[in-house]
């Protein structure tokens, strides 16, 4: 967590809004992208608004740049327009009133500068994310990608110390989002000021973001590089997002109880504590017999309660001790002639198994 | 419709149903009579003002003076009370649709009772108010010597009292529409409260503007009670075109049915130009 005096963003408040609120502590360095994943409600959203002042904190404070934005406790508090902030909305809501330019020169007109001059603002940012063509369009007249550029475009222009994103790809169909996320992607690694980037779209996170940070219910319930929250999720909204199969249990040396039932057996650590343990549904071998192994290998009987085609693997939903996901391929599908209500073994590997403390039960 | 089971379909009836789907469109004869009776009532007495109409004397009806004069007077008062409802009118929009403070309520009630108060007492109590002798008018007659009643600023007032509301209703209904989102936006770009105004709110309500101004023009054009309650009607100062076109009657029937036939030429363009907005079926886009 970065300190204050530095020139990163420091948010350690809570934010209410009705019945619901919203508890974070977090801190985002100069130049850095932290990337807010959660499900729908989770508080998102309410997040940026408090960042940008469209919102005020209930209790604690937003720091930004060793300046204070918003504090409860002493009442501080800067309006939004005076607040250093460039926000892409979720739908951009480019001002439909005006042409693409001038949408892109409306912060510096309205920060105080000349017409001539914020028109010249306007025209160095819209050639340099290669919108110059569309200067004189209106936003009815732009494809999603281009109005998703011109947001971008409208909010930099504003000299922002602070970026802040919320969905800003998740209007976009299929086709163009991977261009645009590619060229976000370099607008972000440009930009000097710390980012906050909301999504629900795991990739979209693990592909932009330099830090990740989960919020469910209006907490932070993991924080971590996408590598780690990608490998080692923490909840099971989290483990369904990135695809894992994850199971709550204790450990005891080579051996894991399962919270749901079932025991894995595990390389031992030495672990004698609450853990987490994650598995790809890849690593996890169906079969019609017992597998005969070594003292390695988990085995479990079960029973197959849905199939899935995805892409070029099928997804079989497996009710035993405990539940699974597993991918085989269609071919094993055929052979083993598997169907809904089919009982078979599922096995694993204790090496392909991730066992790690579980952080939430540690700290409670 | 034939009462057997089996009824005839015209092939343009056919095409009708294929292309926008739907049953019969016949109407029933316990709604048709009806409907039939309203329609001749509404459009009789236009079709009897244009059949009575002095076509070939129209341009002589209209050219006497005092005809002139009304004409001339109703147009730049209605106009002068549009431009006041814009300037004191849509602040106070925004005031109802976007502040929020104790007797709000009590205010939007207040603003809209003049939509239905008859206009004639609107006019008495503006007498009662800023008259000689009224309570605010007993004052600027002993301080400045000055009189309202009876001059055309009566006939501004009066218009304006009667005409502003509807355009404050039109602006106030799309400002609580319009999507805030824009507002928000406008502020995180450094925009402070009136430039979000000026720049975004404004334009965003500008086609609920337009209508509501030519909504208050029509109105204020046409303003009858309030006017010749609160200020008279001398020919050139007080009296407008609805107020010449009520003596001429008596006096000059040929003059009355030319100035109506204005009146009735002005209506229909204010519907045409506001068609967008009350003749379109179905959801405004």
């Amino acid at each position: 967590m970065t300190t204050e005096g530095t020139d990163g963003l420091i948010v350690d408040a809570e934010v209410s809004r009705g019945d619901f609120t919203l508890a974070v502590s977090l801190g985002a360095a100069p130049g850095q992208v932290v990337g807010i994943l959660g499900p729908n409600g989770a508080g998102k959203s309410t997040l940026l608004s408090a960042v940008a002042g469209l919102t005020p904190v209930s209790s604690g404070r937003i720091v930004l740049a060793g300046q204070v934005l918003d504090d409860a406790s002493t009442g501080a508090f800067i309006e939004t327009a005076r607040r250093p902030v460039g926000y892409v909305f979720q739908n951009y809501r480019l001002f439909p009133h005006l042409t693409v330019a001038d949408n892109v020169a409306f912060s510096p007109r309205a920060r105080g500068m000349g017409r001539q001059s914020a028109q010249s603002a306007a025209s160095h940012w819209l050639s340099r994310l290669g919108l110059a063509d569309l200067a004189n369009r209106k936003p009815a007249q732009l494809s999603g990608g281009q109005a998703q550029r011109v947001a971008l475009a409208r909010a930099l222009a504003g000299q922002p110390g602070l970026l802040l994103l919320d969905e800003p790809l998740s209007a976009l169909d299929a086709g163009t989002r991977l261009d645009v996320q590619a060229e976000l992607k370099r607008h972000l690694a440009e930009f000097a000021g710390p980012s906050l980037l909301v999504t629900h779209d795991p990739l979209e996170a693990l592909v932009l973001a330099d830090r990740l940070l989960v919020l469910e219910q209006g907490r932070i319930v993991q924080e971590g590089t996408p590598a780690q929250v990608a490998g080692q999720p923490a909840t099971d909204y989290v483990a369904k997002l990135v695809g894992l199969n994850l199971y709550a249990g204790h450990a005891d040396g080579a051996r894991v109880v399962l919270d749901t039932g079932g025991t894995f057996v595990i390389p031992d650590r030495g672990q004698h504590e609450d853990v987490l343990v994650a598995v790809r549904p890849s690593a996890i071998v169906v079969s019609m017999q017992q597998p005969i192994g070594g003292s390695a290998r988990n085995a479990w009987p079960a029973r197959i309660v849905g199939l899935t085609l995805l892409a070029d693997r099928v997804r079989l939903d497996l009710d035993g001790q405990p539940h699974a996901l597993v991918d085989v391929t269609p071919a094993a599908v055929a052979d083993l002639s598997l169907a809904a209500g089919t009982e078979v073994w599922a096995s694993v590997k204790a090496t392909d198994l991730s066992v790690y403390t579980h952080q939430e039960r540690r700290s409670a | 419709m034939t009462r057997s089971a089996q009824s005839h379909l015209t092939d343009r009836e056919r095409a009708r149903r294929a292309a926008r789907g739907g049953a019969s469109r016949s109407v029933p004869a316990p709604l048709l009579v009806p409907a039939l009776i309203a329609v001749a009532f509404l459009v009789l007495p236009l079709a009897g003002l244009l059949i009575r109409a002095p076509w070939s004397s129209l341009g002589k009806a209209l050219s006497g003076s005092d005809a002139t004069q009304a004409l001339v007077l109703s147009v730049w008062t209605a106009s002068v009370t549009t431009a006041i409802s814009l300037v004191i009118g849509v602040p106070l929009a925004w005031v109802l649709a976007r502040a929020s403070f104790p007797g709000q309520r009590l205010l939007r009630a207040l603003v809209t009772l003049p939509l239905v108060l008859p206009p004639v007492v609107g006019g008495v109590a503006l007498l009662l108010a800023f008259g000689r002798t009224g309570f605010v008018g007993t004052y600027l007659d002993s301080f400045f010597g000055f009189t309202i009643p009876f001059t055309p600023l009566a006939v501004v007032m009066a218009e304006t009292f009667v005409a502003m509301p509807f355009l404050i209703i039109t602006v106030e209904g799309a400002l609580r529409s319009a999507d805030q989102g824009f507002e928000e936006a406008a502020a995180t770009l450094g925009a402070k409260r009136m430039t979000v105004f000026r720049r975004v709110t404004v334009p965003l309500v500008a086609p609920s503007l337009g209508a509501g101004a030519v909504l208050a023009w029509a109105r204020a054009l046409g303003e009858f009670g309030a006017t010749i309650t609160f200020a008279g009607s001398f020919p050139g100062q007080t009296e407008t075109m609805p107020i010449a076109v009520y003596y001429a009657l008596e006096t000059d029937p040929d003059a009355a049915i030319a100035l109506s036939l204005v009146l009735l030429l002005v209506s229909v363009v204010v519907l045409v130009s506001l068609r967008d907005r009350w003749l379109r079926r179905g959801p405004v886009q």
